[in-house]
């Protein structure tokens, strides 16, 4: 028998212990929300769309704003998405595919260093392979760079939504007379489509924002975007130089830029949840009754 | 008329289907030779040899567990893609061993096709594309004409074109359990083969379902050997014209206990362990 005392303080441990964790949850969506808050009450002023199409002004001119500083960093997340997404897709068809357990293994944890390795690092060592050879801070030393981040996010979840199709769809295809090649490409990868996306914009996601292996490749132009091997601007790299600015109004501009880059993310986050929240984004499906529950098994694991 | 022959005849008339077989006239058209398999230490089937014959139903029964499902995979070579999977032995196709060292596991698929247990249409393709795939995906590429009559004619073949000729650009998931499973049929007959092994075809389907799946096997039969494993004796003895019963020994390894025409190793099992199994003592 549990005595009355023993009983009471259980209870309110229990709920001492609840109403913690309800803090904790609720003080990280509270800090959300005042960084939103506070970087759009900042930057409201200049938020207009100027901002999103005048290039920058010289100091003391009014007005102005960020066009060459957007542009270029869709540029930057363009190049690092092609160089990134080839060679991380099929890192994870390597691994989820065709590696021997021991070496992917040994591949997978190279991966999960690779991501763990901070960003300036990265930056240094795209300096150093790029910009030094080339004897020019580019575009292109950023793009190498960023993509550097965004491979081990695509490698590993490309990996892991494909050990999500199941194995049946494998047999299934090399009983065809299929090489396994094709299988992969034309019937594994298709089904794990969902997920490969997913990790592409999370790795977009990841290196939209990066700030430290910028300064040492694009480092940042006056001239607007002048093709891959000068120098070029980027919002975060804007958000940095204009914040450190003794000129309230590109302080101001600062907080605008900050306030872009982080709807750009979430929107790219929300983009992320929509894609991932349908099952398949293939046209076929359509017709598939949605009502049964246990078909995703069969179609998707 | 020898009393062979009036045993095969016998055996014709529970087949409306097909017609009157004389297997002795038949050649082999697989020789398997001594062939075990393993799945890394465990080895799961030892030592068996038989000679199938072309043209024919060949069922292979036994128990639960004792290695039919892997023995029937090592026929064409898909045994080695399971975790581990290892095969000793010869399987002579056409006097060439498909184990032997220069041949492409990818070429026996080919000629001998495979339909498995749970009906395993591929998800993000169409009725259409999923016939096709067989042959979409070993060209680089082909003519829109050619997939359309290569397409039409397998699902005539599985019984499946009439049911679903209006709907050929629906997915495949969207089918009954039983059109899925032939619809794999019509995927494994696009590139035809020589050979079409199914695994347990039936044993996710309903009595009407598996009726429409055992008259296709009769009709595919006068073009093609079929190899079916099943648990079910009622349909070994319904659809096969040759049955082979295998057993796990004390060491759970499956063994060939009896092979022979069907009739016989129903109604006159030589072995004590078949007429045990098939009169359900065990198993």
């Amino acid at each position: 028998m549990m005595s009355e005392t023993t009983y009471l303080r259980r209870k309110w441990f229990n709920r001492l212990m609840l109403g913690l964790s309800s803090t904790a949850a609720g003080l990280a969506i509270l800090i959300l929300g005042l960084i939103l808050g506070y970087t759009l009450a900042r930057g409201i002023g200049a938020l207009n769309l100027d901002f999103l199409t005048q290039a920058a002004k010289p100091v003391g001119e009014v007005g102005g704003g960020m066009r060459n500083e957007i542009f270029g960093t869709l540029i930057l997340i363009g190049l690092g998405s092609i160089i990134a997404i080839p060679v991380g897709l099929m890192s994870g068809m390597f691994l989820a595919e065709f590696a021997s357990p021991k070496v992917a293994s040994a591949v997978r944890f190279a991966a999960d260093i690779l991501a763990g390795v901070p960003s300036i690092v990265v930056g240094v060592f795209a300096y150093a392979i790029v910009v030094q050879p080339l004897h020019s801070y580019s575009a292109l030393s950023a793009g190498v760079a960023l993509a550097i981040i965004m491979i081990p996010v695509i490698a590993r979840t490309a990996e892991e939504s494909l050990k999500l199709v199941p194995n049946s769809m494998r047999e299934a295809a090399l009983a065809l007379g299929i090489s396994r090649w094709r299988a992969v490409v034309g019937v594994i990868v298709p089904g794990a489509m969902t997920g490969i996306v997913t990790g592409i914009m999370l790795g977009v996601a990841r290196i939209a924002g990066e700030t430290a292996p910028l300064l040492f490749t694009a480092l940042g132009s006056q001239f607007g975007v002048q093709g891959l091997l000068n120098p070029i601007g980027a919002l975060p790299l804007q958000i940095y130089n204009y914040a450190l600015s003794p000129y309230p109004d590109w302080q101001q501009q600062a907080w605008a830029g900050a306030f872009l880059l982080i709807m750009l993310v979430l929107g790219i986050s929300i983009l992320v949840r929509w894609i991932s929240s349908r099952r398949n984004n293939r046209p076929v499906i359509r017709n598939v009754k949605r009502s049964n529950k246990n078909d995703n098994d069969i179609r998707f694991g | 008329m020898t009393m062979t022959y009036d045993l095969v005849n016998e055996n014709s008339h529970s087949k409306p289907n097909g017609p009157p077989i004389n297997l002795e006239e038949r050649k082999g058209i697989l020789e398997v030779q001594d062939l075990s398999a393993w799945y890394g230490n465990t080895q799961a089937v030892k030592h068996i040899s038989m000679s199938i014959k072309a043209q024919a139903i060949t069922a292979i029964i036994g128990p639960s567990g004792c290695g039919k499902s892997t023995y029937i995979r090592c026929l064409n070579r898909m045994h080695e893609v399971s975790y581990k999977g290892r095969v000793e032995g010869c399987v002579f196709l056409d006097e060439k061993d498909i184990y032997a060292k220069d041949v492409d596991p990818v070429v026996i698929r080919r000629r001998i096709g495979m339909v498995f247990q749970k009906p395993a249409p591929f998800p993000t393709m169409s009725i259409f594309d999923n016939v096709a795939a067989g042959l979409k995906l070993t060209r680089l590429w082909s003519r829109r004409w050619e997939l359309e009559e290569v397409v039409e004619r397998s699902l005539r073949q599985a019984a499946l074109w009439d049911e679903v000729k209006d709907k050929l650009q629906e997915s495949g998931v969207s089918l009954s359990g039983g059109q899925q499973q032939r619809l794999c049929i019509a995927r494994a007959l696009a590139v035809e083969p020589e050979i079409i092994l199914l695994d347990e075809p039936c044993s996710a389907l309903d009595p009407a379902a598996t009726l429409k799946i055992e008259d296709l096997m009769r009709s595919l039969a006068q073009e093609y050997t079929i190899i079916i494993v099943t648990h079910n004796m009622q349909q070994a003895a319904r659809v096969s014209d040759v049955a082979a019963f295998l057993l796990a020994d004390q060491d759970g390894v499956g063994t060939l206990v009896e092979y022979g025409k069907t009739n016989q190793l129903f109604t006159n099992p030589k072995d004590k362990r078949t007429e045990d199994y098939i009169t359900g003592r065990f198993g």
